[in-house]
């Protein structure tokens, strides 16, 4: 076997497990670095950590209720939870004079306190409801669900579920992207053409939701942040355009799904951090050599701005 | 210390130690809430599990298991590195302040959690490394609670010794600056109190819900008071409340371990939703009260000022209406008119004697107040700020209610004290008693 053949086959050696969680990792990763790049032209890159933080109480609620974990029910109660803080975040914020980073600090931690309290009292310990899964996330599970046949080989369930909803998100980007892109820059100009940037808001929270809640079980509900807003961070120090820093943050999605199955056997690690240390390395080399924004060519710049008053100095 | 810690027992450490984190927590939030950094203490509270991890790592490479003294300084540490980091993106790029916190937060946690696994094999023991995310003060150690003590000490000391300047560095940074305060510095001890805070507090309250801490006991005093010493004890009074209180509810459930984070932020969040309706100025039924007069009043002097106008301007004195007439000048059903008359007579505006309704000589200023303010207003507009005089209708009928006489003064002089207004319609004096002498 040749060194590059090893190279690229490595984290796929011995069965088909490798490949799936490659897929489901992807899947995971490019919805949400399209969506991260409207929520940070909208700064409101920390909406997403307080919707998934506050998806627990969601996914607690529709268990208690179906008794049964892989019901979609458990979906769609996250989802609800993860709009309902939305809505409480702007109840707090617009009606009294607390600040918005204030009031969605405080709704997410309610919320997820809450979610806390009712694994603990309701759910015990005698479920896989596991409360450290609900934190780091663990991909590799997704093997032990169900698999469906497609194309003669079987593939889990929840990577079929996860590229529904990728297909989701596309579908509704490629409708909506005039719509969100406008009201991401001027949502003024927006509500003059006669939509509501409410409506718009609240469209894109609903989406984000179920983005969020199918990631949960694979990354967690810290680590999806870092899908949401690094790609997107890392594309925007790239370019100026929108539709280069989506394709840039799909890039980055695929590019550190790919290192992370590296890392991942390498290190012995959670696939959902090895994701998110090779997306972290990916933006260090935007911010470093980035076009727009890259460190060296602004200390480049700097030196030769130096040098020319030196040159210029010398000679006056 | 002070007394003897080890003579208490598990439940009394814990309540001790929920009440100080809840007294900590309160006094730096009430910064942090009016600086609008209330992620910060988010983003530092995440950040710092890789310095956890390689306290783990450390200690045990120095042979003890499980030092808190590395892991506390390890953790700070990365605290302060995690903010630097944020401050750096910020300086040097075009992100913006969320896109910062949410790359630190999730990048650092997101390290952590790499270097929990794969730096395994180098830890004595991982136990306890799970209580980071939840938080366990039912098995908190003598170190533990010894750091929640020093850090409050250092809080208590610091705070009062530099109160004035933590004060204005929060609320006019420049004004700070003019004053010679070394603003730089003075972020720099914030700071490393807010790190020191959430690391001490983090171990006992978990890592979510640290901010929980942090946040919601000042921002219900944010909405009690406007003064913000009072804002500092009365979060304070409420922090050190959802300590002792969470505490004590997570201790009721017998047979299931209820993490005390979430009842601590449960209770805090309660405290907050009661101040969130109750709040005398700030709360929502006082708002919408105020509101709701407001449109009473507005409603009454528009009635008020109808009459006046149909009664015509000179002699409104003398003249009466009956409900029916009044009903029709204003488009009002029966019904409406008379709830509309029966309210500006318990307000003195006018008196009913049978069925006809008189303007009393106070009803009659504040009607010629009222179309006075309207065409004052009207010609101020036009004249002042060159709005077209078709335009200024709709902006008077709503300041008309609300102009104080001082403000009306002032308008008067400026216009050159003017008898019309921009429409040819004479501009009434009130108090037509100097008026009649």
């Amino acid at each position: 076997m040749s060194f590059i053949e090893y190279v690229l086959t490595r984290p796929f050696a011995g069965s088909d497990n490798g490949l799936w969680y490659l897929l489901m990792a992807f899947s995971v990763a490019l919805p949400c670095s399209l969506l991260g790049c409207f929520l940070l032209l909208r700064r409101m890159a920390l909406i997403g950590d307080a919707i998934s933080h506050s998806v627990l109480p969601g996914i607690v609620f529709a268990f208690l209720l179906v008794k049964d974990l892989s019901s979609p029910w458990l979906l769609i109660g996250a989802a609800l939870s993860g709009l309902f803080v939305t809505v409480l975040i702007e109840l707090i914020h617009t009606k009294t004079r607390v600040k918005q980073d204030a009031a969605i600090g405080i709704s997410f931690t309610t919320l997820f306190a809450l979610g806390v309290l009712m694994v603990s009292v309701f759910v015990g310990k005698q479920t896989d409801l596991d409360i450290d899964c609900v934190i780091s996330g663990e991909m590799t599970h997704i093997i032990y669900y169900d698999s469906v046949s497609l194309f003669g080989k079987e593939v889990p369930e929840p990577l079929l579920i996860s590229y529904g909803v990728t297909a989701l998100t596309l579908i509704f980007l490629l409708i909506f992207f005039r719509v969100l892109t406008l009201s991401s820059f001027d949502a003024g100009l927006m509500a003059s053409f006669g939509v509501n940037p409410k409506v718009v808001h609240y469209l894109l929270m609903a989406v984000l939701s179920l983005v969020v809640v199918t990631s949960f079980q694979a990354v967690g509900a810290i680590l999806v942040i870092a899908l949401l807003i690094i790609p997107a961070a890392s594309a925007y120090l790239c370019t100026h355009r929108l539709k280069v820093m989506l394709l840039l943050a799909a890039a980055h999605a695929a590019l550190s799904s790919i290192a992370a199955m590296y890392i991942y056997v390498s290190f012995n690690c959670s696939i959902s951090s090895a994701m998110v240390v090779a997306g972290l390395g990916l933006f260090c080399l935007a911010w470093l050599f980035g076009p727009v924004d890259g460190l060296i060519w602004k200390w480049k710049r700097r030196y030769l701005l130096a040098e020319t008053y030196d040159l210029a100095d010398r000679d006056g | 210390m002070m007394f003897d810690l080890i003579a208490l027992t598990l439940i009394q450490k814990a309540l001790l130690a929920a009440t100080l984190l809840g007294v900590m927590c309160g006094v730096l939030g009430t910064f942090v809430v009016v600086r609008r950094i209330s992620l910060v203490g988010d983003a530092v509270s995440h950040s710092i599990l890789p310095g956890i991890v390689l306290g783990f790592v450390v200690s045990s490479a120095l042979g003890m298991n499980r030092n808190p003294w590395v892991i506390f300084t390890f953790a700070t540490l990365v605290g302060l590195l995690s903010m630097l980091t944020v401050r750096q993106i910020l300086a040097t790029t075009r992100l913006k302040n969320d896109a910062a916190l949410g790359i630190v937060l999730s990048g650092f946690f997101g390290i952590g959690l790499f270097l929990k696994r794969s730096l395994r094999p180098y830890m004595e023991s991982a136990g306890g490394l799970n209580d980071f995310l939840f938080g366990n003060l039912a098995t908190i150690a003598e170190a533990d609670l010894k750091a929640i003590f020093i850090v409050a000490i250092l809080i208590v000391i610091t705070v009062s010794l530099l109160l004035r300047p933590f004060i204005l560095i929060s609320f006019d940074v420049l004004f700070a600056k003019t004053l010679g305060y070394p603003v730089k510095l003075l972020n720099l001890v914030f700071y490393s109190l807010l790190t020191v805070t959430i690391v001490v507090s983090v171990q006992a309250v978990g890592v979510v819900l640290v901010s929980a801490m942090l946040i919601i006991p000042a921002s219900s005093a944010f909405l009690l008071t406007d003064r913000k010493y009072h804002m500092m004890w009365i979060a304070m009074g409420f922090g050190a409340f959802s300590g002792l209180g969470g505490c004590l509810i997570a201790n009721s459930f017998d047979d299931v371990n209820v993490p005390n984070g979430a009842t601590m932020t449960l209770t805090a969040a309660g405290i907050f939703l009661i101040s969130y309706f109750y709040a005398p100025n700030h709360g929502i039924l006082a708002k919408w009260s105020k509101q709701r007069k407001l449109e009473r009043v507005v409603r009454n002097e528009n009635a008020l000022k109808q009459l006046y106008k149909s009664l015509g301007d000179d002699a409104a004195l003398e003249k009466s209406v009956t409900l029916s007439e009044f009903a029709s000048m204003n488009r009002f059903s029966e019904k409406e008119a008379l709830s509309r008359l029966q309210s500006l007579v318990k307000h003195e505006y006018l008196t009913v004697s049978g069925k006809l309704y008189k303007l009393t000589s106070s009803g009659l200023t504040r009607a010629m107040q009222l179309v006075r303010n309207h065409r004052l207003w009207e010609l101020y507009l036009t004249n002042q700020a060159d709005y077209p005089s078709d335009h200024v209708h709709d902006d008077a009928e709503l300041i008309e209610h609300v102009l104080d006489e001082a403000t009306v003064k002032q308008i008067e002089a400026e216009l050159g004290f003017p008898s019309e207004d921009p429409h040819g319609q004479p501009i009434p004096k009130p108090q037509p008693s100097r008026e009649h002498a």
